[in-house]
């Protein structure tokens, strides 16, 4: 691989921005640096520079960190003022099921919703009804249907419904049925996860806890 | 031009035909013109509820193939001032006339009358597909069952597909005392599954096996409960707002004293 092609050096008013590679191997990436900074060793003498690095998509432990840093402090007068990586994406494969799709209306018996992402149904699933889904289904309205969640697999989706009431349950490759594995008489909103490979029903107020999503608020 | 309305359900036995008969009848009896169609071909029953089977001399499969004109295959019931019906063949079977062929002969039909009611036979095949290419409303039948519910919610969810915007829904024999002893589902479940407009209850009433035997649509008969209620699905039809009559009605003066007593 070419060397520019994976390090860019750009001079700002504060110093030096390093623009890393996110695609190339790490190891390749520091030895690149290595042979950067020898090159061009003497035009990095003189004052103190501020260099900021970024690692574009790359994220790296703290051990690394100290291994990139090493080898800028081997130059005298570099100053590592910080070390950043762009903001983690979800990962390619999930991008599809990122997005939340909404739909109005009934599923009556004998009509089948697929969709590739999650899906919020505002309306009913009735017996015989049938939504399939990539990511997780959301129906405000009486579940009394089949819902299949995270159909190619993700048993990290889940299953919520105003009136829990459905004929059969599925997750990833999980199938449920109730009332004979479980059984839902409560008037409160529920969801349906996978609980290490079993299906499970708990108060729609405790999937907070269940995500572990961090909520940011506004003010104090 | 008048309206055309299928009355159809999916399942078979819940009293498409009855109810058919009875709000034909019905309407005619509240001065409409008023012509039904049987569509079920190859087990016409329309023709023997209503007492009129062996005046038929044309059916709608002879229409649809040109043997005869609409107006010879009309059977008027002598009964009433302005009432019809065209029967179905018996001898052929649904895959006979199509859709367009239907449509074109209720079209034919609507100058002349203010209701047409088409009997659609059970199931959601061809059959169905025939009766509902010339209606514009559509009325489903159902009981308080399970089965009659699922299926009906089926044929809902294909005529939505097909451009009835809102389907009418009739409970048929409902009985008080099962559903008070939680035997029996609940209009008030029934409605919240199907949702769609209630537009009629019909008690259990022994009355109606009796008239389906005689050839005497039930509404005739001022006694029965049932009349009193295709009557009501027959002003409700026509504009009129009906309150949906209680259904432990049949109070008599000692359970109403029973139930003074707080014994009821």
């Amino acid at each position: 691989m070419t060397g520019k092609s994976i390090i860019t050096i750009k001079g700002v008013k504060e110093g030096l921005v390093f623009q890393l590679d996110d695609q190339c191997d790490f190891v390749e990436l520091l030895d690149e640096l290595s042979a950067k900074l020898d090159k061009h060793g003497q035009q990095f003498n003189g004052p103190i520079v501020h260099i900021f690095i970024k690692l574009g998509a790359r994220q790296l432990s703290e051990e690394d960190k100290e291994r990139l840093k090493a080898i800028l402090r081997k130059q005298g007068n570099l100053l590592v003022q910080s070390i950043e990586s762009d903001p983690p994406e979800a990962d390619p494969d999930a991008k599809p099921a990122a997005h939340l799709h909404t739909m109005t209306g009934i599923i009556r018996s004998g009509q089948t919703v697929e969709y590739e992402g999650h899906l919020l149904l505002i309306g009913d699933v009735n017996p015989g009804g049938t939504i399939r889904c990539s990511g997780d289904v959301y129906v405000l309205g009486a579940l009394r249907g089949s819902v299949h969640a995270g159909t190619q697999g993700n048993a990290e989706a889940i299953i919520a419904a105003s009136l829990m009431r459905p004929t059969q349950l599925r997750i990833a490759d999980i199938i449920s049925r109730p009332p004979d594995e479980w059984a839902s008489a409560e008037p409160w909103m529920e969801y349906a996860f996978l609980n290490e490979g079993k299906m499970s029903i708990d108060k729609l107020s405790g999937l907070g806890r269940h995500r572990k999503e961090v909520m940011l608020f506004k003010g104090v | 031009m008048g309206e055309a309305i299928v009355v159809t359900s999916g399942k078979g036995g819940v009293g498409k035909t009855t109810t058919s008969a009875n709000l034909g009848t019905a309407l005619a009896i509240l001065g409409q013109k008023v012509c039904m169609i049987d569509t079920d071909i190859g087990l016409r029953n329309l023709d023997v509820v209503m007492g009129l089977e062996n005046r038929i001399v044309y059916d709608l499969i002879d229409v649809a193939e040109g043997r005869c004109r609409v107006n010879q295959a009309l059977i008027k019931d002598k009964r009433f001032d302005e009432l019809y019906l065209l029967p179905a063949a018996q001898t052929k079977d649904k895959n006979d006339i199509s859709p367009d062929q239907v449509r074109q002969i209720v079209e034919s039909l609507k100058p002349d009358f203010d209701y047409i009611i088409i009997d659609c036979p059970a199931g959601i095949e061809q059959g169905f597909r025939n009766a509902i290419a010339g209606a514009s409303q559509a009325i489903i039948v159902t009981t308080p069952e399970n089965a009659a519910v699922r299926d009906a919610d089926r044929v809902i969810g294909l005529l939505e597909k097909s451009n009835f915007p809102s389907p009418k829904l009739v409970i048929n024999r409902i009985r008080p005392g099962l559903v008070r002893s939680g035997d029996m589902l609940e209009v008030d479940d029934i409605c919240q599954v199907l949702a769609i407009d209630l537009i009629g209850i019909v008690p259990d009433d022994e009355s109606v096996i009796k008239a389906s035997n005689s050839g005497e649509p039930t509404v005739m008969n001022v006694n029965s409960r049932a009349a009193l209620a295709y009557r009501n699905i027959a002003r409700r039809i026509l504009g009129e707002t009906v309150p949906l009559s209680h259904l432990d009605e049949k109070s008599g003066m000692f359970s109403k004293v029973k139930k003074f007593l707080g014994m009821g």
